[in-house]
């Protein structure tokens, strides 16, 4: 019997080759990741490297981190068989149930290994952006749990669309602060995020939600994350006495991702798919598929695939997961697409609506609107790889999170009003 | 030597500081911009740094994001700004581009260099770009003599500023807070004492920004600095100022009062 606790540990200690020394992913084509900020914000980033690689080897940090990970989060998550789609696709759907943690999505294992890492650095603040919500409400839980002051920043149109999130970090005790510039999403949020942090870098940890920004933040979300794929390659041993075919990950920054992905790497028969939110299509422009439809430059930190124009301006993303509404993303993505490791599609929004609906019907399980993305993307690849294989595959699919949030977007989308106020169109009085 | 050099050598000789002005290209037109630039060069800036506006200008506050915003909305491009930094450079004035580093990466780090030297520009500043990313950078500007501003900061500690100040060609630009740009009441003690740390680690001039608007702060600052950089306050006066005549009276007379700031401070040191 494996030992959770061991595993928790394991999976965040483990070295790995990638990123180097200087923070970097190199390929033959570009030089990913890096650090690309500001002067003022080295002493901080030295500060909080130096932390990070004390805590990967340190037996006290483990023990707290896999006490919260255990008592707090509810780890290990299940791995679902999803008998019921599996039967309509021809092939073995495993879901792994980040869903189920503390808080309601995968965010909440970075969150709280961040938490800690700002306790041991004496910060008492913690700044977060969100884009979902998830992150931010993850961070207000931690702060909360930890005692340490909270700011979060969203854009203000995520406001608008995750409200449910907004009124839970609140009761947390966080301040949510709107950002009304630019297209008032996640990128503003991390713009507004580290205005506050160039200057209150003293006082202030900056827990950034997913695996992207400078060095250290990609390899340390990764590291936090890393323990989903550990528990999914494990438990899908169990069940099925093989290794998957295929795992399956929505793509926004990557955390998620890249924290399924990162175990089975080593696994040259397990193929890594990354599903990138598609909007309305590549085609049509709109969309945040910084992998298929962006080009190589250098966001928020870190050189990485990226949208922009003609004069690396950023441009706007779409989708309609708050989540996934991201022009970039993290450089160990743009990594393993350049080297040809992973392989990264995008999901559109019909599409990711049409599997959002089928596994709420036939699974009964509501999933966050992002993770509905790599199902679909799973329900796509599945009878490709029964054709390739001459046999029903074994697909996981990360389902990061749960959908009681998006309960206002699906409501738009199908057009139906979910909330019975005794007369249909009646509005209150 | 290029003309940033010789502009900084020249009030090296006279004892004094040089007067930096900011403004971003296309706010509130290209033209606009470039009439409210000269304007500052005849109010007694000696080098003038061009603005790219960015779409992610996280390490600006509110004022020069809204400056930018509207440049952007109104489509200025890389080739705009370098035409506006040309402009400058007609007047005598040294003209630097300060742009977040992706617009240069995107460009082509050669292409850049080349074309700003072409019309007669001398350097850039780049905020968001350490010597250890600037590899190809450091390459393309020497090879077109174009100067280069890296930033140091109050928490930047000995080592880091040893290394930036090495590879920065022109002046060493000591961000005087720890924060955004955006006009403060005070400057304070952290941006002289990072001054003398800078000067400890090199010869080159260390010029002193963020948060400077009146010529009383000049003035502060010339009497330890070798250069006084002002951005967000010039800014304002165009914001202030709609009507583009009397925005760009109002940048010139600040650039007077700021020119006047930094000659009483030089006489003090
Ligand atoms: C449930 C869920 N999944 C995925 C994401 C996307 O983030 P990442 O790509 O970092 O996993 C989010 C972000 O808010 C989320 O809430």
């Amino acid at each position: 019997m494996t030992d959770p606790r061991a595993e928790i540990i394991s999976a965040y200690a483990a070295t790995a080759a990638m990123p180097d020394d200087t923070g970097h992913f190199p390929t033959d084509n570009a030089l990913f990741g890096g650090r690309f900020m500001p002067e003022a914000l080295m002493a901080v980033l030295k500060e909080l490297t130096e932390a990070y690689e004390v805590s990967k080897t340190d037996p006290a940090f483990h023990q707290e981190f896999a006490d919260l990970l255990l008592h707090y989060a509810n780890r290990p998550s299940l791995l679902t068989e999803a008998h019921n789609l599996s039967a309509r696709v021809g092939a073995r759907i495993l879901l792994k149930r980040e869903d189920l943690n503390h808080t309601g999505s995968h965010k909440i294992n970075n969150v709280l290994g961040q938490a800690l890492l700002a306790k041991r650095m004496g910060k008492t603040r913690v700044i977060a952006e969100t884009g979902a919500g998830q992150h931010g409400v993850a961070t207000a839980t931690a702060a909360a749990l930890l005692g340490l002051d909270c700011v979060v920043y969203m854009g203000a149109e995520d406001t608008r669309r995750q409200a449910l999130n907004v009124a839970r970090m609140r009761m947390l005790g966080a301040e949510v602060v709107p950002v009304a510039i630019g297209s008032q999403t996640l990128k503003d949020a991390i713009n507004e995020a580290l205005r506050d942090w160039v200057a209150s870098a003293d006082t202030t940890y900056y827990a950034l939600g997913t695996a992207a920004g400078p060095h250290p933040f990609p390899a340390m979300v990764r590291d936090f994350a890393r323990v989903i794929g550990v528990e999914a390659r494990r438990q899908t041993l169990e069940l099925t006495g093989g290794l998957p075919d295929a795992v399956c990950a929505c793509v926004g920054g990557g955390s998620n991702a890249i924290g399924m992905f990162h175990a089975f790497v080593p696994d040259e028969s397990v193929r890594l798919y990354g599903f990138e939110a598609g909007g309305s299509g590549v085609a049509s422009g709109l969309h945040a598929a910084s992998i298929t439809g962006g080009s190589v430059g250098v966001l928020h930190g870190t050189r990485t695939y990226l949208l922009q124009d003609q004069y690396g301006q950023t441009q706007e993303s779409h989708s309609i997961s708050a989540g996934l509404d991201y022009p970039a993303v993290g450089p160990e993505h743009a990594y393993l697409h350049a080297t040809g490791r992973g392989r990264y599609e995008p999901v559109d929004d019909a599409e990711a609506m049409d599997a959002f609906r089928a596994l709420c019907e036939t699974e009964g399980i509501i999933p966050a609107i992002e993770s509905a993305h790599a199902l679909a993307g799973a329900l796509r690849i599945a009878p490709q790889l029964a054709a390739e294989l001459g046999r029903e595959p074994v697909i996981v699919v990360n389902l990061s999170g749960r959908g009681d949030k998006d309960m206002h977007t699906a409501a738009a989308y199908f057009g139906v009003d979910f909330i019975d106020n005794g007369h249909s169109e009646g509005g209150e009085q | 030597m290029n003309r940033l050099q010789d502009v900084l050598k020249t009030a090296r000789a006279e004892n004094r500081a040089v007067l930096i002005g900011y403004l971003p290209a296309g706010f509130p037109t290209v033209d606009g911009s470039i009439d409210a630039m000269r304007a500052m060069v005849e109010g007694g800036c000696d080098v003038i740094e061009v603005g790219l506006p960015y779409s992610d200008p996280a390490m600006d506050g509110p004022v020069i994001q809204a400056a930018a915003d509207q440049a952007l909305a109104r489509g200025t491009s890389t080739p705009d700004v370098i035409r506006a930094a040309g402009a400058v450079a007609d007047t005598g004035a040294a003209a630097l581009i300060m742009s977040y580093w992706n617009p240069i990466e995107h460009y082509g780090v050669d292409r850049f260099a080349s074309e700003l030297a072409a019309v007669g520009g001398s350097g850039v500043i780049t905020p968001d770009l350490i010597p250890e990313e600037a590899g190809p950078w450091i390459e393309a500007t020497d090879k077109h003599d174009i100067g280069r501003v890296f930033l140091v900061a109050p928490s930047s500690t000995p080592e880091r500023i040893a290394l930036t100040a090495a590879a920065c060609s022109g002046f060493v630009y000591a961000g005087a807070v720890m924060g955004v740009t955006g006009a403060r009441d005070q400057v304070g003690h952290a941006a002289r004492d990072l001054v003398e740390r800078t000067k400890q680690a090199t010869g080159q001039p260390v010029c002193v920004g963020l948060g400077v608007s009146t010529g009383d702060q000049a003035a502060e600052i010339a009497a330890y600095a070798d250069g006084v950089i002002v951005g967000s306050a010039f800014v304002r006066r165009l914001l202030d100022n709609r009507d583009p005549r009397r925005g760009v009276d109002a940048v010139r007379e600040l650039a007077a009062e700021l020119a006047e700031g930094v000659r009483r401070g030089s006489k003090a040191r």
